[in-house]
Parts: structure tokens; sequence; C-alpha cells
């Protein structure tokens, strides 16, 4: 059974439209991003399933709800972390918790042994108020407090944005913890690096779904040979190579160009070729294994 | 109602953390009450005269120190120049001047009758009629003093005229603090019971945990009972503070049951708080719920009877004012506290506040959703 369905569902805001034909289906236990920049329709993604807003067309259900009529079924089966810290600020973590809990009609000791692992580690600053945490810290409170009535499935809107880096190591580690206990978790993000920790993930760019796939397939079927390239002035040689006939596309990565060509064969020779024309010294040019914002760019292109 | 129970525990939590609320709450409203009540007087005293001698007989001079006698005239010069009082009226200096011609007296005696010209700065329109009213029956008072001088007891007596005495029910003495207490009271449990309601539901929506509320299977009911419950409380208690002080400091008659008036009250607040819930809803940020607010608030209290009158305005205001909490609560509040009325003089004006409760309230929870 797909624990959530959606099935082409779009959105518009007056004019513009969020979202547009979006379906797919999330398997039980299972950890499903949606991967996309800003404004790519997530957000307007997970309102919709969280029966905050209602779609223009299309229909989604959550373990076989809908999401129109059993609206109320469903606030008692999900977790929702909204991507805004949504705590009260002025009450204290332990106070935001039970307040969490007893809106759900349960109580912290019911549930504690789901929430004790993450909760563990903010408890030192239980009688602190949540303004006052740190990032990472409000980001555990929030997973708490959405764990606390122990949904089914959890959707959490972009949980590491603005966190560190060694926070959000742990969180994801979090997230697989829970998805062992057999909570099906929907989370989007921002970062593509953190597409290969979850099991499948949806690309989604201006309100459209790209593709669908597992991280490793969708690398997999990167069609074309990636390079990267590094000679000199990291400026100069992006436009040289966005000028020159033979490139298909080249885009920044740290401190190389990813380069890919339009003819796969000599394509190195080609290339080496060009930039010493081009008046490039030290040129390294090595293949490598492309990864998820590579076939994002690829995609995108 | 475990649910409810812990939505006020926690809404009573908040405000009492809020360090800049609760001084608005508790201290605000009674520096007002006190200021306001000494302040908001309509009595005269002390208006600047001038005036203009130009006959210099004993007439006029006697004339003039009946008003120097008067405590509402404070003679401020005697001058023989119209144009230098007429500066002075320009510059503020004096309210009114009375001009007295020269003749005036001869006049007097000769053709039983002279005129004196009076010139009263209207600027505040309130003002400048009580002060021509108090001339008037200086005035008058003189010219009955002439009569009985210049024709003898026997012949003034002879004049037949009905006396009018008056006397002032449910405030013999006209004081202005009886009157106005009750009705400011009302104000400062108003202003705190909208603004606050107002402002809290809004509130959650700006920080964002409005969103986090709404996916939660809490009923719109125990939300919004959560929500109004706590101020209903704070309204109340003010009210019960405010009594107590308008007692003690300004010893504000109670001749009716106080107990109506917190029943009355119990039933307004909930009218308040309704259309501050509604204005909560309308709002997108605290800003825009403050000028909401402030819009209704400035309206619903220039309409109420606090300081004209409501009998005195236009049919159609009197109608339009139907539909202001504040002149129901100000009127059963002067009724009960002032006169002594019972249930049975107020039970049209706690109808009126039943439906009106209702009704804001049902359109208020008709409009929040828990949706974005």
């Amino acid at each position: 059974m797909k624990t959530v369905t959606v099935n082409n569902i779009s959105k518009s805001y007056s004019e513009v439209k969020a979202i547009e034909n979006i379906s797919f289906d999330v398997n039980e236990a299972e950890i499903f991003g949606l991967i996309g920049p800003d404004g790519a329709g997530k957000t307007t993604i997970f309102r919709i399933l969280t029966t905050l807003i209602l779609a223009d067309h299309g229909n989604a259900s959550l373990l076989n709800y809908d999401v129109v009529k059993d609206y109320k079924k469903i606030r008692q089966i999900i977790g929702y972390m909204p991507g805004r810290f949504s705590l009260y600020q002025d009450l204290t973590v332990e106070e935001n918790l039970n307040f969490f809990a007893t809106v759900f009609g349960t109580t912290i000791k019911e549930n504690y042994d789901l929430i004790k692992d993450i909760y563990q580690q903010i408890e030192p600053f239980k009688k602190r108020r949540a303004g006052a945490l740190s990032g990472g810290m409000k980001q555990k409170l929030a997973l708490s407090c959405a764990l606390i009535h122990k949904p089914e499935i959890l959707i959490l809107d972009e949980p590491t944005t603005g966190v560190d880096a060694v926070s959000r190591k742990e969180f994801w580690e979090m997230l697989r913890q829970l998805k062992n206990r057999g909570i099906t978790i929907l989370v989007s993000t921002p970062y593509m690096d953190e597409a290969s920790l979850c099991d499948r993930v949806a690309l989604i760019q201006k309100g459209k779904i790209m593709q669908i796939d597992t991280p490793n397939k969708i690398v997999n079927n990167f069609e074309k040979t990636l390079y990267a390239v590094r000679a000199g002035n990291i400026y100069r040689l992006l436009q040289s190579l966005r000028e020159s006939e033979l490139t298909h596309s080249a885009y920044p990565f740290g401190q190389y160009v990813h380069y890919t060509a339009k003819e796969s064969l000599n394509d190195v020779a080609d290339l080496l070729d060009h930039l010493t024309r081009n008046g490039f010294q030290n040129i390294e040019i090595q293949e490598i294994k492309p990864n998820i914002e590579d076939c994002f760019m690829a995609l995108m292109s | 109602m475990r649910t409810i129970k812990f939505i006020i525990q926690k809404e009573f939590k908040q405000i009492f953390r809020n360090k800049s609320m609760l001084p608005i709450i508790f201290v605000v409203p009674f520096v007002q009450l006190i200021i306001l009540v000494h302040a908001a007087t309509f009595e005269m005293k002390n208006i600047d005269m001038y005036v203009v001698d130009n006959d210099m007989s004993s007439t006029s001079r006697q004339l003039i120190s009946k008003f120097g006698g008067s405590p509402f005239f404070r003679l401020k010069k005697t001058t023989f120049s119209i144009k230098e009082a007429e500066a002075a009226l320009l510059s503020d200096e004096a309210d009114v001047v009375m001009v007295i011609n020269s003749g005036m007296e001869k006049s007097l005696v000769r053709e039983n009758k002279a005129s004196v010209q009076l010139l009263v700065n209207a600027i505040n329109g309130t003002v400048a009629g009580i002060s021509n009213y108090y001339v008037m029956s200086i005035l008058a008072s003189y010219n009955k003093d002439l009569i009985t001088k210049w024709y003898g007891v026997a012949q003034s007596s002879q004049i037949k005229q009905i006396n009018i005495n008056y006397s002032f029910w449910y405030n013999p003495e006209l004081n202005y603090k009886t009157y106005m207490v009750p009705g400011i009271l009302v104000l400062l449990v108003t202003i705190i019971s909208l603004f606050l309601s107002g402002m809290n539901l809004v509130r959650e929506k700006e920080i964002g945990t409005i969103e986090q509320i709404n996916v939660t299977p809490i009923h719109k009911y125990q939300f919004i009972i959560g929500k109004l419950v706590p101020f209903w409380i704070i309204a109340m208690l003010e009210l019960a503070l405010g009594l107590t002080l308008g007692k003690l400091l300004f010893n504000i008659p109670i001749v009716g049951n106080i107990f109506l008036v917190f029943a009355f009250a119990s039933v307004y607040l909930l009218a308040v708080l309704g259309i501050g819930l509604f204005i909560s809803t309308i709002a997108h940020n605290q800003l825009q719920s403050m000028f909401f607010s402030f819009f209704f608030m400035l309206v619903f209290i220039l309409m109420s009877g606090l300081f004209t009158s409501v009998e005195s305005m236009p049919d159609w205001a009197q109608m339009l004012d139907r539909i202001n909490p504040i002149y129901y609560f100000i009127r059963v509040m002067r009724m009960i506290l002032l006169k002594g009325s019972t249930f049975k003089n107020i039970v049209s004006e706690f109808i009126s506040i039943s439906i009106y409760a209702i009704v804001v309230l049902s359109l208020a929870v008709w409009r929040y959703r828990k949706t974005v």
C-alpha cells in the first residue's frame, strides 16, 4: 500500500502557478525528499498535504484518507514541522512539548520512547524559553513536538535550512532512526547534497516535477560524461566554455567548472585543444561521477 | 476540557511573561483613570474677562463688580480701548469682552433701557456657549437688583413671575467626577479587552505558530474559548479594580447592585472580545489590527455618550448607536451606579447586548478558518 498518493494536483495564487500537475507516491517507511530551489513549490505541496490549503485540481490522500474529506483524521496521523520555527518562543522547552502533547490528546510520558533520543539532547535546557535556543536545538524541539503524538507520517518543510553542518548531519541521522521505527517521512530541502540521504527523491523546479527516482538511479541516468575542469581564472574559463561550440553545459562547482560536451567522441582532446588555443595554462581535466546537483542542472537546461 | 484548560494556561503564561504587557494591562488604565477624570470636565472656571468701560458711571462700576465677585470670571483688565480688548481676544488672553458704551447710565435712567455688548471667543463652541450663559445670568440678576433699587421692593414684588428652582436628581451637586468615572471605567475595560484580543490571534499569525496549531486536531471552539477566556478574566478584574479605585479616590456613589454591573459586564465583554477576534481574523499583522481597533474605538467612544449626550444626536446617529456596545455599557453603568436601577430597568439593554455578543462571536468564529 502506498502511504501517500498525490494525483495531478495544481495550485495557483491569483496569476502565479505555484504547482502544476504534481503526482507522486510515497511508500511506507521511506524517506521521500522534495528537492528543489526556493520557490519551486515544495511548501505549497506540503501545505496541501497537511490540509492547510486546498488544491485547485487533483486529489491527494494519506493512508487512504482524502486531504479534503478526511482532513480531521489526517490531522491526527501527521506530524508537521513548518519551514519557519513555529513554536511558542515565550514558552519553555518543556511547556511547548507539554502543550502540543495536550493538544493532541496525549501526554509526554505516553510517547516518551519515540522522542527520547532527540529530546534527551535538549532536556538539560528544558526550563529555557524556546526563543533563546540555538538553531539546531530549535529544530530538535520542533521535531520532538511534531512527534509527540506518534504520527504515522512526518512532514518536514526544509528542516535543515539555516542549521549548521554538524546539526544537519545529526538531524538526518535522527530521521533515519525514525524511519527504522516505521514512520514515513516526507522532507523538502534546497540542499542537493542532502538528496543522497533520502530513499527516493523528486526533483522539482518551477512547480513541476522533473524526475522521481532513487538518488542512485538519478545519478546513473546521467547520460553524458561529466568533466571537472580547472585552468587559472575560473570566471574566464567559464565564459570561454560557454561561448564555445563544443559545450553542452558548463557551470561552476566549487573550484572547478563542470563541463559536458555536445559530442562525446574525442571530447577531452577537443576541450584541451580549445582551451590551449584560448591561452589557458595549467589545464586540469578529469572525468568525475555526477551527483544530484549535476543531474538537476542537466534537467533544468 | 483538558485542552481548553491548557490553552488558557498557555495564554496566561504568555501574557505574564510579556514584560511590556503587564504594565499596559494594569498600570496604564489606572493612570488614565486618574488623569482623565480630573481633566475631562466641562466645568468652567476662570473665564478671562476684559471690560471696556467707556461710561465710568456708578451703574457700570456696579455691574463690573458683579463679575468681579463671581467665582467663574477673572477680571483681567479694564480699559477704554475696544481695539485693545479685541486684540486680547485674538491672542487668547481674553475669553469674553464686555463693552459698555458711554452714556449707558444716562440712557438707562432716561429711556429705561440700555445695552452692553458682549464679545465671546467661540473657537470652542461649548466653552463659548457656557460663558455666554454665565454672563447672561449675571446680567439678569443685576437687572433685578436695579429694578428693586429704583422702584422699591413694592414695585418689584408686584411683577408676577414664576420662580424656577432646580433640583438635580441622581447627582444633586452636579459633580462631574460622579458622572465621568463610570463612563471612563467602561472605556478602559473596553480598550484593554478589544486591543488585547485583537492583537492576540494576529500575533500567532505573525510569528507563524498558527500554522503549527492549525494542523493539530484542536477544535475551533476550543481554540477560541481558550483565547477569549483569559482576556475576559483580565477585563473583569480590571473592572473590579477600577470600581474600587473609583470608590476610594473619587467616592463615586454606588446606589444600585454592584453584581448587576458585573453581570452586564460579563456579557458586554463577550461582545467586545468578539469584535477583537473578528478584527484579528481580518488583519494580517499586529499593526493592521491596531489600526482597525483604533478606528472602531474612536467611533465608539465619540458616539458613546461619554462626553456628549446621545439624546441630542440626530436620529440617524442614535440609530447607529445601537451597534455601539460602549453606548449600552456606559448607559447601564450610570443607571445602576448613580440611579440604582434594577434588572427590570436595564432589561432591554441586556437583551440588546446579548444579541450583539451572539452575532459578533458567530461572525468571528465563522470568519476564523483553520487554513492559511
